[in-house]
């Protein structure tokens, strides 16, 4: 059934649990610690990092299964 | 720059919005729909970006650094979920025809009259600052651009925001009140929300790339030269153990509510959804739009402060930038984004609040005054709606007057976010908690709005100076436990996680506690269950709902609500489920709440109940009766689930056997009828002849002649049902040898001769000089070639009948091709002249035949590996054809094949 | 005064048997050669007995039949049915149809017209 088809629960709701973790203290405290990456900030890095990487990932569990 | 330059291009941007709008609204109206893709319903989202965010981002990124990514964050988090949650509420939305959030949380709790108009209220007063906050940024914008301040403007008459809010509640008006069903989508203004929020990302990332790479050399060079100002690399830098963790907690929870609460974001997300397949990509996509707007709102603060120093306002760096840099062309385009930005925010916000100030207080209000007249109120309804949004806006803007500059225009994005966010207990615990009851509910939403309004708005309002804010200090009447921002004596949170964390904790433990402490009413319970379990029963939903209704009220209700028109489609199309005429239909439960659920989609879920409890009557349910409806529909239920398993399953098994029992009964009837009708003849004219025995000599002799004929046609017909039997069943044998079609055609061609001299007709054979042989029976062939050529015999015309036989050969076969001049094959016939028993044309016309002879000839072609088809044009004659491979039992070497 | 009788069947050797046979009782033949020729006769001619075929192309038998039962200017014409279908299903749709009698074919020609002189007695 059609009804069924799209991204397991199980794994957006660990997915969504692993970004509150990660945007939050104390992970945050650990990204803001002032070091720098290509000559950039990692706060802001890290942040920008974690995201786009939330989004590919949502993206692949979201489009795999077809449809 | 000149103002009306400025002015020139944000009427030019404004009719563009009108004509993108009317367009989509042409194409929907074609069936092309426009907003029927997830990329569009993605961009429509993109309306959660205001000219609060458009142009607040980056000041706050310049005090606060990556301070402004939470409301974005949150956001990115609730997608996650989108497909669990966001799918569900656009279910039972679509389910339900609701229309707004107070429709949704009132429908939930027994639709509840009241819990919608509170809900509406909450809106209302949370949101109205929200829209003065984007008429601000329009004119802040507007005096960044030209230089100068309206103060030389008389009233509001030159006032070009006034002209803006104008503009936009004509566009809501014409775009989001097209059709009194709110539940139908407003193609026209998605398509436009759409468009702007295109406008407004491609406007800020022209900004930022100028900036980084036009005003700078790349972003690390932004940030090399930021590093050399103290001051600035300490934005880069969670700032040691003063970090607020608690706020950027509460923020992302914040927003992450929002995305889903905000009426606007309601409006796109869940009321004007096409397809809820869609969510799956647009979660993804929209985080994505996100992302990309954020890119840049760093470099920009940072090259803002370093470039304009601290005298610059952070909160116009994405106008004044392009504007003191020499690129006075794209500070115009930045401020046509945060134009997009506003007006994106202003319409959708507009249309949605507007819809429940409409169906939850104005609607019930006239309802219970009966002002209403027994009339079509369509249009009625429709100018409630329109005058609503004209209200909305104007309400907007008296209050962006009033405030002007005041602290609690500035803040009160967030303060708007803390609003909406009351309402999360009672509609996301509403969808998966079955308990939550309607006291509950109020009590948590009542709690909650008031705890806010002390803890977070009033405070804001004492903050401009409208009141004295003694009491932020010191509590009412100097009570200090009460004192606003340090209820209870709470310090060390912010103004707003202080606000959130009282506010939810008495909205969800007022929600939960009362819901609890007593059981739900039967109402309460039906709904509970309609919303909890929506996935559960697709397309089958248990009505709740028992008593008596007469036909004509319904239809009259239906008739005021709807119009005529879309009444009589209603009846027409319930008439045409159920199988009854429309007079016929019995106002069942069914009907009942299917007019219900349309007057739904046009005043709301409570005014609706209100409706059609006024034209029925009804008996109170109890919760044994709710739970007994319940039993019936999921009995019912499970026995439609198993019978479409089992149809599932057994649909092709079935199908085969079903059409294979037809054959056999079919093919049985029929040789019985073949067979009996000779028989008929035969012994009724032989007992005449015993019976008469001074029958006439020519009688007798006639009567004879018919016999034997009849006899003849029984014998064959008995010999070809053998021998159809035979092959079909595999028993025939075959001798095989090596034949020559060419002699076979001449064979048959010799047998035929004296058939087609009866006919008068001319048979030519035009064979190739030579053609290899075949491995096949040569009888059989014969059997063929005399099938198809008496076939052809009989169908000639009386007059010139023309048969032509043609041989040739081809790579890998041999074609053998009949052509006759007869009337040919109907179209609708050529697919069964292979069937047993189908004979062309009536008995009386009909030259005599057993009908077999094609179906024997083409099992005689298919069991020599080849095939027999016809080709006819009516009224050009008939061309039976058959083709032979040059290698027999191709089959065999095929399986052969497969075996090694 | 002879009786009229209409022979309605498509296959001319048994109309050619049936009517031979009905002659020699003494009755007055009609032949159609499909149902609707069979329904005009009957409304024109009027004749007091029907053996009709159940197997016509066009209108078949049961048709007629109905269409006979429903029209009151000649509900009152005898039916015997005759079919090359012996299977119950087919009798009982003859005799629902409303066929005052039901013969199988092949059938015995004594039986038929004792059948049919009592139906006219």
């Amino acid at each position: 059934m059609s009804e069924r088809r799209g991204p397991r629960a199980q794994s957006l709701i660990a997915l969504c649990v692993a970004g509150v973790v990660l945007f939050n203290f104390p992970l945050l405290a650990v990204w803001g610690q002032g070091a720098t990456v290509f000559g950039l900030p990692l706060l802001p890095v890290a942040l920008f990092g974690i995201w786009a990487a939330l989004i590919a990932i949502l993206a692949w569990v979201s489009e795999r299964g077809g449809g | 720059m000149s103002p009306v330059l400025v002015l020139g291009a944000c009427a030019g941007y404004l009719l563009v919005l009108f004509l993108v709008a009317a367009w989509s609204d042409r194409r929907a109206a074609e069936g092309r729909s426009v907003i029927d893709s997830a990329l569009v319903y993605a961009l429509s989202w993109g309306v959660y970006c205001t000219a609060w965010t458009y142009f607040g981002s980056v000041g706050r990124a310049a005090t606060g650094g990556v301070w402004f990514l939470p409301i974005y964050l949150g956001p990115m988090l609730a997608m996650l979920v989108a497909w669990i949650v966001l799918r569900k509420m656009v279910r039972i939305a679509h389910t339900y025809r609701i229309t707004s959030i107070a429709d949704f949380i009132a429908g939930r709790y027994g639709k509840s009259p009241g819990l919608a108009a509170l809900v509406t209220l909450i809106t209302v007063i949370g949101i109205v600052p929200y829209i003065a906050l984007q008429l601000k940024a329009v004119e802040a914008g507007y005096i960044v651009l030209t230089g100068r301040g309206d103060e030389d403007a008389v009233g509001w008459l030159g006032d070009g925001t006034f002209y803006v809010a104008l503009s936009l509640a004509t566009f809501a008006i014409i775009f989001g009140t097209r059709h009194l069903d709110v539940a139908e989508r407003h193609e026209g203004m998605v398509a436009a929300i759409a468009f702007e929020s295109i406008v407004k990302l491609v406007a800020f990332l022209a900004v930022g790339a100028f900036v980084t790479w036009g005003l700078f050399g790349g972003m690390s060079d932004i940030w090399a030269r930021a590093g050399e100002v103290p001051k600035l690399a300490g934005l880069m830098q969670l700032g040691g153990p003063g970090f607020d963790h608690a706020q950027w907690f509460a923020m992302t929870v914040l927003s992450a509510f929002s995305v889903l609460l905000l009426p606007r974001q309601f409006q796109v997300m869940v009321v004007e959804c096409v397809n809820e397949r869609h969510v799956r990509r647009a979660a993804w996509l929209f985080p994505a739009y996100l992302l990309l707007i954020n890119v840049f709102v760093l470099p920009i603060a940072i090259g803002g402060l370093l470039l304009l120093g601290a005298g610059g306002d952070p909160e116009t760096f994405v106008l004044s930038l392009p504007l003191t840099q020499g690129a006075p062309g794209l500070a115009l385009l930045a401020y046509l984004g945060g134009l997009s930005a506003a007006t994106g925010m202003l319409i959708v916000e507009t249309v949605a609040v507007s819809t429940m100030v409409c169906n939850d207080l104005v609607m019930p209000a006239l309802l219970r005054l009966g002002r209403l007249g027994d009339g079509d109120l369509t249009r009625i309804i429709l100018n409630v709606r329109r005058a609503a949004i004209v209200a909305v806006l104007m309400l907007g803007y008296l209050y962006f007057h009033v405030a002007g500059e005041a602290y609690a225009l500035v803040s009160i994005g967030l303060i708007s976010f803390a609003a909406v966010a009351q309402f999360a207990p009672s509609l996301l615990g509403g969808i998966y908690w079955r308990g939550g009851t309607r006291v509950g509910a109020i009590a948590g939403l009542v709690a909650g709005f008031a705890v806010w309004a002390w803890t977070l708005m009033l405070p804001s309002v004492a903050k401009s100076g409208w009141i004295a804010d003694d009491f932020v200090a010191h509590g009412p009447f100097g009570i200090g436990l009460l004192a606003p921002e340090q209820l209870f004596g709470l310090t060390g949170l912010d103004s707003l996680t202080h606000s959130l964390f009282w506010s939810m904790l008495a909205n969800v433990g007022l929600y939960v506690g009362l819901s609890l402490a007593r059981a739900p009413s039967a109402r309460e319970a039906s709904q509970a269950l309609l919303f909890v379990d929506v996935f559960r029963r697709p397309g089958a939903e248990p009505v709740f709902w028992r008593g008596r209704a007469r036909l004509d009220d319904l239809r009259a209700l239906a008739a005021r609500f709807l119009g005529p028109a879309r009444a009589e489609a209603l009846f027409d199309e319930h008439a045409a489920e159920v199988g009854v005429p429309v007079p016929d239909l019995v106002a069942d439960a069914r009907l009942v709440d299917r007019v219900e659920r349309q007057i739904a989609g046009a005043v709301g879920t409570a005014s609706a109940r209100v409706l059609v409890a006024s034209v029925a009557q009804e008996e109170p349910l109890s919760v044994e009766d709710v739970l007994e409806i319940l039993d019936e529909s999921s009995q019912l239920r499970g026995y439609a689930r198993a019978l479409e398993s089992a149809t599932v399953e057994l649909r092709d098994a079935n199908e085969a056997l079903k059409s294979l029992d037809e054959l056999k009964d079919d093919f049985m009837s029929s040789v019985t009828h073949e067979l009996r009708t000779p028989l008929t003849s035969i012994r009724a004219l032989s007992e005449v002849m015993r019976d008469t025995p001074d029958i006439e000599p020519a009688e007798r002799d006639e009567f004879l002649r018919i016999i034997v004929s009849e006899t003849e046609r029984l014998g064959r017909l008995v010999n070809q049902v053998l021998d159809l039997a035979k092959i079909e069943s595999g028993h025939a044998e075959w001798h095989n040898t090596d034949v020559d079609l060419r002699a076979v055609i001449q064979d048959a061609a010799r047998a035929v001769s004296e058939l087609f001299r009866e006919r008068g007709a001319r048979l030519d054979l035009s064979l190739p000089d030579a053609v290899p042989t075949i491995r096949a029976d040569a009888d059989r062939l014969t059997q063929v070639m005399l099938n198809l050529l008496s076939n052809a015999a009989k169908f000639v015309p009386d007059v010139d009948g023309r048969v032509e036989v043609r041989l040739r050969s081809e790579a890998d076969a041999l074609v053998v091709e009949v052509h006759d001049n007869g009337p040919g094959v109907p179209q609708p016939d050529q697919a069964t002249v292979f069937e047993k028993f189908r004979q062309g044309g009536d008995a009386q016309t009909r030259p005599p035949g057993t009908g077999l002879g094609l179906p024997i000839s083409r099992q005689i072609v298919d069991h020599l590996g080849g095939r027999m088809w016809l080709e006819s044009e009516p009224g050009r004659g008939a061309c039976f054809a058959f083709r032979l491979p040059l290698q027999p039992g191709g089959n065999e070497n095929e399986l052969q094949g497969a075996d090694s | 005064m002879s009786c009229k009788v209409l022979i309605a069947d498509d296959e001319p050797n048994i109309v050619v048997s049936l009517s031979f046979m009905m002659k020699r009782e003494g009755y007055d033949v009609l032949v159609a050669r499909d149902g609707v020729e069979a329904l005009d006769t009957i409304r024109r001619e009027r004749p007091a007995l029907v053996l009709l075929d159940a197997m016509m192309p066009g209108m078949t038998g049961f048709d007629v039949c109905e269409a006979v039962r429903a029209d009151a200017g000649v509900r009152e014409t005898r039916i015997v049915m005759l079919t090359a279908k012996g299977r119950e299903t087919d009798v009982a749709r003859g005799l629902g149809a409303g066929a005052d009698a039901y013969v199988t074919k092949p059938f015995s020609t004594r039986d038929l017209v004792a059948k049919v002189r009592d139906m006219l007695a």
